[in-house]
């Protein structure tokens, strides 16, 4: 029995899930607790072998490092990583991640976290690549390369928590009712196999994208090889994964606002391009052209959390359940309705998704969370592609 | 009415149609037995004509006016005004040959055996002609004998 | 005549209690195989003639004829099989090269049958093409890495203008089959059906009879090493331009029609004298490397003034990846790679059998190559060579096909009965022959409708097939090989495939 040991699997990952999503968009920071009563209510739709939280705006002392998680197989494993990572990063302060011992978390691996920065020299001396670039290479290679580690959280003023177990239980274990954040998301797990590594629960994460997603993606063999072909090594065999960096190449470096992403990866059919207006029409056939290998097919739901908010949003066929709900400042978004009225009973607004079409929930003022310049960068990815026509 | 339209180009010369033709004008019905039993009685009312690679099936065009009734002396063809058909009643055919010498097309056959004249009756009793059904490279076709004089 | 060595291969058996001598056979057959006898009132067969094309068979009104195939009983049938020694005979008897016609009819492995394609089971809904969208639609040509948005106007708008693109209604088109090596009629089917289907057809080498100038836009026009019928007009007149380097069917060898087969439009078409042989250098005599051969992509590029893409063919040889990759950088905008059971004309027999290499593989490599180069969207990548049926389609777009030519299936739908003798210019189904009592046999609008048929058949089967892996758009199936398993294959072919065995 391998227990928790790191484990990157051989074959496709295939689950079925929980998901839900819950953000303040003034940037009101909430506990922990809101969350795990949401994803707790669907405790049905996941079978005890995965659950996990994404935070965002946890680490607000530490807003300007990367906040490195890690999962280390033995103790001995983090001198070879803390050297590799040394490399790269300048570190400022590294704890074990607290957690309140649970009889139902068993088996678990060593869980510490290291608050870092970019080392200034690379960057002279590598002119085209960002601080960004450098710590997705030192996440790849520490993943890729020590056989005992696994970063599973690499971005700034947020950070994943994950494990093997009922995602309520998770949240219990890493302390989340002590941790306050304006964008929660979560996860709970239903593989149909498994190795029983913490690593392999979700959500995926690299930098300050979080991927938590239910679905099975029957274009994943192509999707792989369309990023491979961008230098993404998708080593996990998981949907998760291949959605988080299709997200990271579209937006982050093919600087597409969200919308424009969501139309690469769950576009309109052509019989629906036939009618749209000229301009919107050329848009969608350009986009399905080129980015015909980031089409998303097979049912999936998918909530994408980063820094200035999240994404939701559903196979263009809508074969998976994605409900959303706003109240006052707060959107929520979740595989089942229970999972919003259990923690939100008296609702603005709620709505079923609609196929292909993204939920997008933002930081009102991000300058003021987030600073000048990350606002910016937001502004741009939250760009509607029709002013006026937004669909939540 | 319709009758039957042949597109040259298309005709390849394999002559089922005349073989159609006869099967379906025998008292068999059955290609065999008409071959084996009934050959001499039969004959073709369609015939392909041919000139080097150029073959044409020739069978009753059903004119308007057709001279084959003007000709005809003892009212054994008659052609109806008002759909055009041309009838040819064996009955009273007496083998004089003089709508064989006035058909414009060559379309009449002499039927030695019976000593009358043999015409398309594009094949009444049927669905389709026998010919057009039969062609295997739709050479053969039924069309509106206007769409076919003005093509 | 003096006895040949060589057996006929065929036994033409006519029940005689059906036969009505009716002489349908007689008329039918141009190797003049029946004869009418009338003091006996009987038709007989000369055997030895026959090429087992079955046409008489399927005319025959009673039938009464069946076609046997009677390979000679040589004792030996191990390493010397019964053809190699009649090959012997026939060369004994001659002196000259062995033709042969259509693709390959060795009993070589067919890779398509190793592989088998997957199904969706509780974890992920299969889809009903019959209730639900299914595309096929599919785009061939230049694709950027990126779409850019100019996001200082009011709002987003397209900053990316995509090089020029053909749109297929389906993956699948016409190979190319020339005038001259394919009747007038055949070309017109293919053309007519291409239109009908919204895909393409393509004109081979031969030029464009004036015809069929009108079916442009449903054609791609070639550019061979004899440059038959190439012409500004001609070029502007087609969807596309496609510079062929090599077949399939004949790597490294170039084209002969015949001078038999040049009649009178024929010569117009391929802008040559009647009667004279048409010849294809087996190289491009301006084309010795690969930076000739970008001169002459962005020449044609330049007279069609960058509005269509230009495709390069090649035949898939050893080192098919590397050549594929540098064409496309040469500038190609579609590569099409024909495979070792590519079918042809006319082609010596020692060649066809035994130059070239699968498409299976051929296809898997070059579309592994262009991605780890990360050119693989600069060029759409089109499979030729023996496909039989819809599921080897789906194979090859999973293995990484964005489209596939089809050229055999297509003429067998017109009713070749791949007797392979091409060559001979006596097809009798009127498709491979310039024969004007033979041509007239192919009605073009039966033809068409034929094809029509096949490929419509076609395109509900690849719809099933990828509804039953939970896919609704062709483009993820392409390159998609997680739906495909393989058996019967070595560690090493699986690998080079880029696919794991069954039960993995």
């Amino acid at each position: 029995m391998r227990g928790h040991r790191k484990h990157l699997p051989t074959s496709k990952d295939i689950s079925g899930c929980a998901i839900s999503g819950i953000m303040n968009e003034a940037g009101e920071r909430f506990s922990g607790d809101m969350i795990i009563g949401s994803i707790a209510t669907m405790h049905d739709r996941s079978n005890g072998l995965g659950g996990g939280f994404a935070a965002y705006g946890i680490y607000p002392d530490y807003k300007d490092h990367y906040a490195i998680h890690i999962m280390y197989d033995e103790l001995a494993d983090r001198q070879s990583t803390e050297r590799l990572i040394a490399r790269y990063c300048l570190l400022y302060e590294d704890e074990s991640i607290p957690n309140r011992p649970s009889p139902v978390i068993r088996m678990r691996p060593f869980l510490h976290r290291y608050f870092v920065q970019v080392r200034p020299e690379l960057l002279r001396r590598h002119s085209d690549l960002t601080e960004d670039d450098v710590i997705v290479d030192m996440v790849m290679e520490i993943n890729t390369k020590i056989k005992g580690s696994f970063v599973f959280s690499s971005g700034k003023n947020m950070g994943v928590f994950k494990g093997v177990g009922y995602p309520e239980d998770i949240g219990e274990f890493y302390r989340l009712d002590e941790y306050q954040g304006y964008l929660w998301t979560s996860h709970g797990r239903f593989p149909t196999n498994t190795s029983g590594w913490w690593g392999g629960a979700h959500p995926f994460s690299i930098l300050d994208w979080s991927v938590v997603h239910n679905g099975e993606i029957s274009s994943y063999g192509i999707n792989k090889r369309y990023l491979d072909n961008f230098g993404y090594d998708c080593s996990l065999f998981t949907d998760t994964e291949v959605i988080a960096y299709l997200f990271d190449l579209l937006v982050r470096k093919h600087h597409l606002p969200f919308e424009a992403a969501c139309m690469a990866m769950a576009p309109p059919f052509w019989s629906q391009i036939e009618h749209l207006e000229p301009r919107r029409a050329e848009l969608a056939r350009t986009m399905r052209t080129v980015y015909a290998g980031a089409l998303l097919n097979g049912p999936f739901s998918v909530l994408v959390g980063y820094s200035g908010g999240m994404v939701g949003f559903n196979d263009r066929t809508k074969l998976r359940p994605m409900v959303a709900a706003r109240q006052g400042d707060m959107l929520l978004v979740a595989s089942e309705e229970t999972a919003i009225r259990e923690v939100c009973p008296q609702v603005d607004r709620i709505w079923h998704a609609v196929g292909g079409v993204p939920i997008i929930g933002q930081l009102k003022d991000p300058a003021k969370v987030l600073g000048q310049p990350e606002a910016a960068r937001l502004a741009r990815m939250t760009r509607s592609l029709a002013p006026g026509a937004a669909a939540a | 009415m319709k009758i039957i339209q042949a597109i040259a180009q298309y005709c390849m010369n394999c002559r089922l149609c005349e073989i159609n033709c006869m099967v379906a004008h025998s008292s068999s019905r059955d290609i065999i037995t008409a071959f084996r039993a009934e050959r001499e009685r039969l004959t073709s009312r369609v015939t392909v004509e041919q000139s080097g690679p150029r073959t044409f099936p020739v069978q009753c065009r059903f004119c308007q006016d057709a001279p084959c009734a003007v000709a005809c002396m003892t009212g054994a063809i008659t052609q109806d005004p008002a759909t055009g058909w041309v009838a040819h009643d064996p009955d009273k055919c007496v083998g004089c040959w003089m709508c064989v010498m006035v058909c414009p097309n060559g379309a009449m056959a002499r039927d030695v055996g019976g000593h009358v004249t043999s015409k398309c009756d594009l094949c009444a009793a049927l669905d389709q002609p026998a010919c057009v059904a039969g062609c295997p490279n739709g050479a053969l076709v039924l069309a509106e004998r206007d769409e076919v004089e003005n093509a | 005549m003096a006895p040949r060595l060589v057996q006929p291969e065929f036994s033409v058996q006519r029940d005689g209690e059906r036969c009505i001598a009716c002489g349908v056979c007689v008329r039918q057959c141009a190797n003049q195989v029946h004869s009418y006898h009338p003091e006996y009132e009987e038709v007989r067969a000369a055997a030895e003639r026959c090429v087992g094309c079955h046409r008489c068979a399927w005319l025959c009104p009673t039938g009464a004829l069946s076609i046997i195939h009677t390979p000679p009983t040589y004792r030996h049938g191990g390493h010397w099989s019964s053809e190699a020694i009649s090959n012997v005979y026939k060369q004994a008897d001659s002196g000259g090269v062995l033709l042969g016609a259509m693709g390959n009819s060795q009993p070589v492995p067919v890779y398509w049958d190793h592989l088998l394609l997957n199904a969706s089971q509780v974890t992920n809904p299969s889809i009903d093409p019959l209730r639900e969208p299914m595309e096929l639609k599919t785009f061939l040509g230049r694709k950027p890495d990126q779409v850019e948005l100019e996001m200082s106007g009011p709002e987003p708008s397209l900053a990316t203008t995509l090089a020029p693109q053909l749109e297929l209604s389906m993956p699948i088109m016409f190979s190319a089959m020339s005038y001259g090596a394919i009747s007038y009629p055949a070309c017109k089917s293919l053309a007519m059906a291409a239109r009908e289907l919204g895909t393409l057809a393509n004109s081979g080498e031969g030029g464009l009879h004036p015809d069929f100038w009108d079916f442009g836009p449903s054609m791609i026009v070639q550019v061979a090493s004899g440059r038959f019928g190439v012409t500004p007009d001609y070029l502007g007149a087609a969807a596309a331009v496609e510079i062929k380097i090599g077949q399939g069917a004949k790597p490294g060898i170039g084209g002969h029609l015949p001078g038999e087969k040049v009649d009178d439009s024929v010569s117009r078409t391929r802008m040559i004298p009647v009667g004279s042989d048409a010849l294809s250098p087996a190289p491009h005599h301006d084309i010795y490397s690969i930076e000739d051969l970008r001169q002459l992509i962005y020449s044609l590029k330049e007279a069609v003034r960058y509005r269509k893409p230009i495709s390069v063919k090649i035949a898939a040889v050893h080192n098919v990846a590397a050549i594929a990759s540098g064409i496309v950088r040469a500038g190609a905008d579609i590569v099409a790679i024909d495979g070792y059971k590519g079918g042809t004309g006319a082609a010596p027999a020692m060649i066809r059998d035994n130059v070239g290499i699968p498409i299976e593989f051929a296809l898997a490599a070059v579309d592994d190559r262009l991605r780890s180069e990360g050119i693989r969207n600069l060029a759409s990548v089109v499979a030729c060579g023996g496909f039989r049926c819809s599921a080897d389609v789906v194979k090859a777009l999973a293995l990484g096909a964005d489209a596939v030519y089809i050229g055999t299936a297509a003429l067998i739908a017109l009713g070749c009965h791949m007797c392979q003798q091409c060559f001979t210019g006596k097809c009798n189904w009127g498709i491979a022959t310039q024969d004007p009592y033979l041509t007239r046999r192919l009605n073009p609008e039966i033809g068409a409708q034929r094809l029509y048929n096949l490929l419509s058949g076609w395109a509900h089967e690849i719809k099933e097939m990828m509804g039953g892996m939970g896919i609704n758009a062709v483009e993820s199936l392409r390159g998609n090989r997680h739906h495909l398993r393989a058996w019967g294959l070595s560690d090493r072919e699986l690998k080079i495939l880029g696919i794991s065995a069954v039960g993995e």
